[in-house]
């Protein structure tokens, strides 16, 4: 985003004539209100976590009985320990900044196709399956073209795009041509997809020669992302492909007409059909390009960091974080920036906590869930911190498997 | 999508049409089972020497009657299953008595199966009572989630969260069994899961979160949790994480009988009380007033609220009993399937309950049947990877959601969920 555009919406304008920016993030509405809520969620998560670290030290909680005040100060102690070095991994240094970048990238990616989902009206809960898709497709192209790296990246990237849009698509198509819920057939994808990479990455052309394990052969040097601050730094141009996909779905939902039909289908698909959409092929189209997205993410975690193998953990758990990362910025383009950077920082940040502190990674999965909790049950922060923050709508997907 | 939707007074009346999409439905399952026959034939009966012999074995080394097995010669075997499978495709081709079509196709992939087994364990001796057992062991987590389902769906609430719930039961019956006995771990994990329930409910009742949305950041919630759990408590303290191992109970002369016996009696009190669940949870539903408010609750709250009857704390009740039901089986799972607790140790097998709730139908003995065929399927995987077939396990493991998706794409019929399934109700 450049700066004229955060100027754009930080300037008051008459309320008919909003500027493109400001319809399609709602900045201009009411800046203020729409960040009382996700901030006091946050707040509200971090409170919880320090409970959650406070009554799981053991050592504190076993002299509890005999000597109150010591075990209570350690306990406190321990809290500050964990979030001062959370804080330092994820803003501290260049080097926490660039590795909240690192982080933030596939969540970005994968979170802005679920987001398109949600916009269409559907829940995509499969885009870990559409990563590995992605992932082991592009890893093929990574190892095997033999071409300079201004053909090879991105030739890999749009292998992964194709794998994960396919993927996607079928999921797309088998609710379009059956009825076949996409909560249940994502789900199923997942796994599918799972033992489906587990098999492939076991088969000549893909396994690493003289490996029992699936583990993919290193990607051609042609196929690895350049580092985006200097080869001390971990970012990559992915984080770049990433924005530009920022602005790829904001144009594609609030600036095409396919956007303005997914977006009519997924408000209302009656509604839709009615005023000549088909809605079967945008279903199908919507799911595909949410798996494009997934793809690339997929194929992020294998170009974009040492050692350059696919294996079938390569989507660790990116796809579910990604509904989290969705669902916080409320299925904006602009929003799940602000979502992936965020969850991207507090990942960056655990990992610092868990090699300083002896906290695990696993509370920033808590802290993420307890946040989308709040943020889709604005009532719980209202009566809890007795605000009124914005009414905000939370999504309603559900109408049952059978639609 | 935009299905067409029967006016509600008209619901009612049974009306039996024989539609295009039955007749469609017969066309595809025939090519379907004649493809299976051309397997059958061309790899499982030809791919065998013309005088092997296939051995079966009907006992376990424990058992009173010993040495009860099947010989037959392979190709023989698998040559009749051929003939019999194209017949029953051939008979499907002519689109006649459609209510046939799942039988035809059940039939046709026993006959399938069994010749399958045949072929891989030809000119050797295979423990068919052996894979039966696990089958039985394997399916009690998946049928105990997918009667969680639809305890909650039932009342027209989903639950995704089933994932969640049997990982953070089974997490709490590792520590409190370890601590103070299975007894303890057995209550805390019920516990739990009912408090897991609570959650989803007051989610999805109170502030009318997205159901689906619910579900998913409770199993997140979940996983993350145990796992930070399990490596700040579990790694310092092991002796938390060593839950006694349950003790089976062989029932008496019911254990003797062979095949059945090892395969039904002789198993720890979880698998006899989820059978009874299934029985009774059946009984419940469909025979008192509990479930006759519950499906009502979940097909037309409307109505059922104009008839006095409290949608929410109906649902409310539904959705902790659902989570009850998830305790008991991260309870199994924990206490005498695993007995240790590993991180995110249930691995989807609250998804594929989930797919067994749909698969049966949202009925409880069908939930059990589809637990049946998926623990089936999990242990073929494991059977296919010992007896060394070339064929790559994970095609196996892949089965339950490949059928699940089948499923839901209505090749074997359309599941209708309960009517009122994932909608929030708001009193007017």
């Amino acid at each position: 985003m450049s700066e004229t555009e955060v100027q754009k919406a930080e300037q008051p304008q008459p309320p008919e004539r909003p500027s493109w920016f400001e319809t399609a993030t709602g900045v201009a509405e009411s800046t203020g209100r729409a960040l009382i809520l996700p901030t006091l969620a946050l707040i509200t998560a971090l409170i919880l976590g320090a409970f959650i670290i406070a009554l799981s030290d053991i050592d504190n909680l076993r002299r509890l009985g005999t000597e109150p005040g010591a075990a209570l100060g350690g306990m406190l102690e321990e809290v500050l320990t964990a979030y001062r070095a959370l804080f330092r991994g994820a803003v501290g240094s260049i080097n926490a900044i660039s590795e909240t970048l690192f982080a933030t990238t596939p969540l970005l990616l994968a979170g802005l196709g679920i987001a398109l989902g949600f916009r269409a009206g559907l829940f995509n809960i499969g885009a870990q399956g559409q990563m590995l898709i992605g992932g082991i497709v592009a890893t093929y192209v990574g190892i095997h073209l033999d071409a300079p790296g201004i053909i090879h990246i991105p030739l890999t990237l749009l292998a992964g795009l194709a794998g994960g849009f396919v993927w996607g698509g079928l999921a797309g198509l088998l609710k379009a041509r059956t009825g076949a819920h996409e909560v249940i057939t994502t789900i199923m994808g997942n796994f599918i997809a799972l033992y489906l990479v587990q098999w492939l990455l076991t088969t000549p052309g893909l396994q690493e020669a003289g490996r029992n394990n699936p583990v993919s052969e290193p990607l051609a040097p042609t196929a690895h992302l350049p580092r985006l601050f200097g080869s001390e730094y971990r970012v990559t141009i992915g984080f770049l492909v990433a924005i530009v996909g920022v602005f790829l779905l904001h144009w594609l939902l609030f600036r095409s007409s396919v956007g303005f039909e997914f977006r009519a289908i997924g408000a209302n698909p009656q509604a839709g059909s009615y005023a000549g959409m088909n809605v079967a092929i945008l279903v199908t189209l919507a799911m595909a390009i949410a798996g494009g997205f997934a793809g690339v993410a997929g194929v992020n975690q294998v170009m974009g960091l040492a050692p350059f193998k696919a294996s079938p953990a390569l989507a660790a758990s990116v796809g579910f974080d990604a509904i989290t990362v969705a669902l916080l910025g409320r299925s904006n383009p602009v929003g799940v920036l602000w979502a992936a950077i965020l969850f991207g920082a507090l990942t960056a940040g655990g990992r610092v906590m868990q090699g300083a502190a002896q906290i695990p990674l696993d509370l920033v999965v808590v802290l993420q869930a307890l946040i989308v909790i709040f943020v889709a049950a604005p009532g719980m922060i209202r009566a809890i911190w007795r605000v009124k923050a914005a009414e905000e709508e939370t999504p309603q997907l559900t109408t049952g498997w059978g639609s | 999508m935009t299905a067409t939707k029967v006016p509600e007074q008209l619901a009612e009346v049974p009306v039996v049409v024989r539609t295009g999409a039955d007749e469609r439905r017969a066309t595809i399952i025939g090519v379907i089972l004649m493809v299976l026959a051309a397997i059958v034939l061309g790899v499982f009966a030809f791919g065998v020497p013309s005088d092997a012999t296939s051995t079966f074995n009907l006992s376990l080394p424990g058992d009173v009657i010993q040495d009860v097995s099947v010989s037959f010669n392979s190709r023989v075997f698998s040559g009749v299953s051929a003939v019999v499978i194209f017949a029953l495709g051939l008979e499907r081709l002519r689109r006649r008595n459609l209510r046939w079509t799942n039988p035809a196709l059940g039939i046709g992939l026993l006959l399938f199966v069994l010749a399958f087994l045949a072929w891989a364990s030809a000119d050797s001796s295979f423990s068919m009572v052996g894979m039966l057992r696990s089958t039985v062991i394997s399916s009690i987590v998946i049928t105990l989630g997918a009667l969680c389902g639809l305890t909650c769906e039932r009342a027209g609430v989903i639950n995704i969260g089933i994932e969640g719930q049997l990982l953070t039961s089974a997490f709490v019956a590792v520590i409190l069994s370890s601590a103070f006995g299975t007894l303890a771990g057995v209550g805390g994990a019920l516990i739990v899961g009912a408090l897991l329930g609570a959650l989803l409910a007051w989610l999805a009742i109170r502030f009318q979160v997205d159901q689906i949305i619910a579900g998913v950041v409770i199993n997140i919630l979940a996983v993350g949790l145990t796992s930070f759990l399990a490596s700040r408590v579990l790694s310092q303290a092991q002796d938390l994480n060593a839950p006694k191992r349950v003790p089976g109970f062989r029932i008496p002369l019911l254990a003797d009988i062979p095949v059945i016996g090892p395969m039904f009696f002789d198993h720890t009190f979880f698998v006899y009380i989820t059978f009874l669940l299934v029985i009774g949870l059946h009984f419940a539903l469909f025979r008192t007033r509990w479930g006759l408010r519950a499906r009502s609750v979940g097909e037309h709250p409307k109505a059922a609220d104009t008839l006095g009857i409290d949608v929410l704390k109906v649902r409310y009740r539904n959705v902790i009993m659902g989570g009850l039901i998830a305790g008991f089986g991260g309870a199994f799972l924990a206490l005498a399937q695993i007995s240790r607790f590993e991180e995110n140790m249930t691995g989807g097998i609250g998804f594929i309950g989930l797919a067994a709730m749909i698969f049966g139908r949202w009925m409880p003995f069908g939930a059990l049947a589809a637990g049946l065929v998926f623990g089936f399927s999990g242990a073929l995987a494991q059977k296919v990877a010992i007896l060394g077939t070339g064929i790559p396990s994970e095609f196996m493991l892949m089965l339950p959601y490949v059928a699940t998706v089948i499923v839901v794409a209505g090749l074997v019929g359309t599941a209708r969920p309960p009517a009122a399934d994932g909608q929030p109700y708001v009193k007017q």
